[in-house]
């Protein structure tokens, strides 16, 4: 089918608009699903029935004991067969794989199944599909294809036949055509119908076989990889603006900054002289403020010569005396890096801003997979993470790549600012 | 401003010979032109390491120009470029141009020069090129053998050792013949800037070299206060 799959799956097509849900994939769907059911279930029934009656019989010796042991292994076997085929009708139901873990090669798995615990509810789906669910839908296939399917084709049967559909005699043309039109009403209605049964029994088989909390580990799983993209998506747009601007709007500065410059020496003293320097001046501010908005965004020297070197840098520009020893070889992840040279540049604005402190150290060290920094400064404390300061922004940045970040902040000082963070 | 430092471009400065390395091309022309209209010779203005060393290697010029971050990596080609030049061309002067103060390229800087010759090194942040005649003052002093640091840098780098024990014994005064020192100001240079007489030079720096334990008969006394203010002393 080429139609654009305008519905995600077969529910949300049955609660649409008649018409495109009518011409949607979604009635065919479900109706495959309907018609794999029988056979699926009759062979689950047959290997059920095998396996339950032979092991029954023999129980006594010892056979029959192992042979029991192996109906777990069937119903894991359906359950995943089940789960591939529950696809045709909801195709966003994850395909979670059941606590084994994810296994490769047939052999692991069939060692991890052979270690399961037995799923009660897959062997409780198991029985329903063997002793009642293919014998419900062979009974409403066959009703539901055969009536619409007569009726449709009555102006072609009257020729050859009588019929009596559910006592209503038909054997003229004047009376097949309106048959005719009776059968496409209820092929709408089958449609219907069928794609209704099919949601149900599909939604029973995901309770029974995707159980609410290994939907949930997987949405939670999700949501920490899409974070932590998003993340890195952030750091990724912040690097590309800094360039750009680094590339664009600063080059030109400095040129321009150069022509002024040499303005200046063309010129003689007088007002031309006066107004070109002015104009320098005011153009160096705006680099120096387009520079301060760069290091904001991202830092240069980050992205060039990693944490330890951007360290450095702030400790230079801090006002306040800054001591540094950092225990850093080698680069880390970007992502690490900017979060924690944004963790020493906020913790040392705020030890400038607000501390009253005469100096402050910056720690950082990596210890297995771990980095550590911490900022201390000998201020007046009191210092409150939630004060609208950036910190807070950064304790949610840093949780979003398993970071942690704590302020302890005592009336009278010291503050101390201290953000581990895994390095993989 | 003392005459050393305002002395008109062209007339009284020795006409250098100089290839010019710059990424952009917008600050490559800009250089370029500050340099011609200087009276300079530019035998080359390229945009990366590669062709900065081809034309090096064919030109021997007296001064080479500089960006440290140029293509392919954007990180520190211009200064390993800088680093061969020494190694093959001892006798050319060089004058890297920075975007941001790093640390490590002051050490890279430092270490290049101390293990050389007399030829002159100069590390100037790319605003610098914006006060045309201080620029042009530095390269002239680096073509004249001088180590010429900016002075954010020497800020900078003060500014981490400003609670260390020794420089903390220091005078108002020493610390900025110390700053002026590490800028690569020579004695005449440091006294027509603070308006004071040259024995008064002489005496400051006197007393810097022994409250900081430096060798005051080095006569790389840039290469040792820098070295010094590093901390790796």
């Amino acid at each position: 089918m080429t139609r654009p799959a305008t519905y995600p799956d077969a529910w949300s097509a049955l609660r649409g608009r008649p018409w495109r849900f009518l011409t949607s994939v979604w009635p065919w769907r479900c109706l495959a699903y309907l018609v794999s059911t029988v056979p699926v279930g009759l062979v689950v029934l047959v290997a059920l029935a095998a396996v339950i009656g032979l092991g029954a019989l023999t129980a006594v010796i010892v056979v029959g004991l192992l042979l029991l042991t192996s109906v777990p292994l069937i119903t894991t076997v359906v359950a995943e067969v089940e789960r591939a085929r529950l696809r045709l009708v909801l195709p966003q139901a994850h395909a979670t794989t059941p606590a084994g873990g994810p296994a490769t090669t047939p052999r692991e798995r069939l060692r991890a199944w052979r270690t399961l615990p037995m799923s009660w509810s897959e062997l409780g789906y198991a029985v329903l599909l063997a002793t009642v669910f293919w014998v419900v839908d062979g009974l409403v296939l066959i009703l539901a294809l055969a009536v619409p399917g007569v009726l449709i084709l009555a102006p072609l049967l009257v020729r050859v036949d009588t019929m009596d559909v559910a006592g209503w005699q038909i054997d003229t043309a004047a009376e097949a055509w309106p048959a005719f039109g009776i059968g496409l009403v209820a092929a709408a209605t089958v449609a219907y119908l069928i794609t209704a049964l099919a949601c149900g029994q599909a939604a029973l088989a995901r309770v029974l076989l995707d159980p609410l909390e290994a939907r949930l580990v997987d949405a939670v799983n999700q949501l920490r990889r899409s974070r932590a993209g998003l993340v890195d998506a952030f750091a990724a747009e912040r690097r590309r603006i800094e360039r750009d601007l680094h590339d664009g709007a600063q080059q030109r500065l400095v040129a321009l900054t150069m022509t002024l410059g040499q303005a200046e020496l063309e010129l003689d003293r007088g007002p031309g002289l006066d107004l070109v320097t002015k104009a320098h001046g005011l153009a160096e501010e705006a680099l120096a403020e387009l520079r301060a908005t760069v290091r904001g965004i991202h830092p240069q020297v980050l992205t060039d010569h990693g944490l330890a070197a951007a360290i450095h840098e702030l400790a230079g520009r801090s006002p306040v005396p800054v001591d540094t020893d950092l225990h850093l070889d080698g680069r880390l992840p970007a992502p690490v890096e900017t979060a924690a040279y944004f963790v020493v540049s906020e913790a040392l604005t705020n030890t400038a801003r607000h501390s009253g402190a005469t100096r402050a150290q910056v720690h950082a060290w990596v210890t297995g997979q771990t980095l550590t920094v911490t900022v201390i400064d000998d201020g007046r404390g009191g210092a409150e993470p939630a004060d609208g300061s950036g910190l807070a922004g950064l304790a949610a940045r840093l949780e979003a790549i398993d970071g942690t970040l704590e302020v302890t902040s005592p009336p009278g000082g010291p503050t101390t600012v201290r953000m581990t963070c895994p390095t993989t | 401003m003392p005459d050393d430092l305002t002395a008109p471009a062209a007339p009284g400065r020795t006409a250098l010979r100089i290839v010019l390395a710059e990424d952009s091309a917008l600050l490559r022309e800009g250089l370029a032109g500050i340099l011609e209209k200087a009276g300079h010779q530019l035998l080359a203005a390229v945009a990366d390491a590669d062709a900065l060393l081809a034309y090096t290697a064919r030109h021997e010029p007296d001064v080479v120009v500089t960006d440290i971050r140029m293509p392919p990596t954007h990180t520190d080609e211009g200064l390993r470029a800088a680093v061969a030049i020494r190694a093959r061309h001892p006798g050319i002067a060089i004058v890297l141009l920075s975007a941001y103060i790093a640390e490590a390229y002051v050490a890279d800087l430092l270490d290049s020069t101390a293990a050389t010759s007399q030829a002159g090194i100069g590390y100037l942040l790319k605003d610098r090129v914006g006060h045309v005649r201080e620029f042009l003052d530095s390269l002239d002093r680096v073509a004249q053998g001088g180590t010429v640091v900016d002075p954010d840098v020497v800020r900078h780098l003060l500014a981490r050792r400003r609670n260390d024990g020794p420089l903390t014994a220091l005078t108002e005064r020493e610390h900025e013949v110390l700053a002026l020192m590490a800028e690569g100001y020579t004695n005449p240079t440091i006294a027509a800037r603070l308006f004071v007489s040259e024995a008064a030079v002489r005496k400051h720096v006197g007393n810097i070299f022994a409250k900081l334990h430096l060798d005051p008969d080095s006569d790389r006394r840039v290469t040792a206060v820098l070295t010094y203010l590093r901390g790796s002393s």
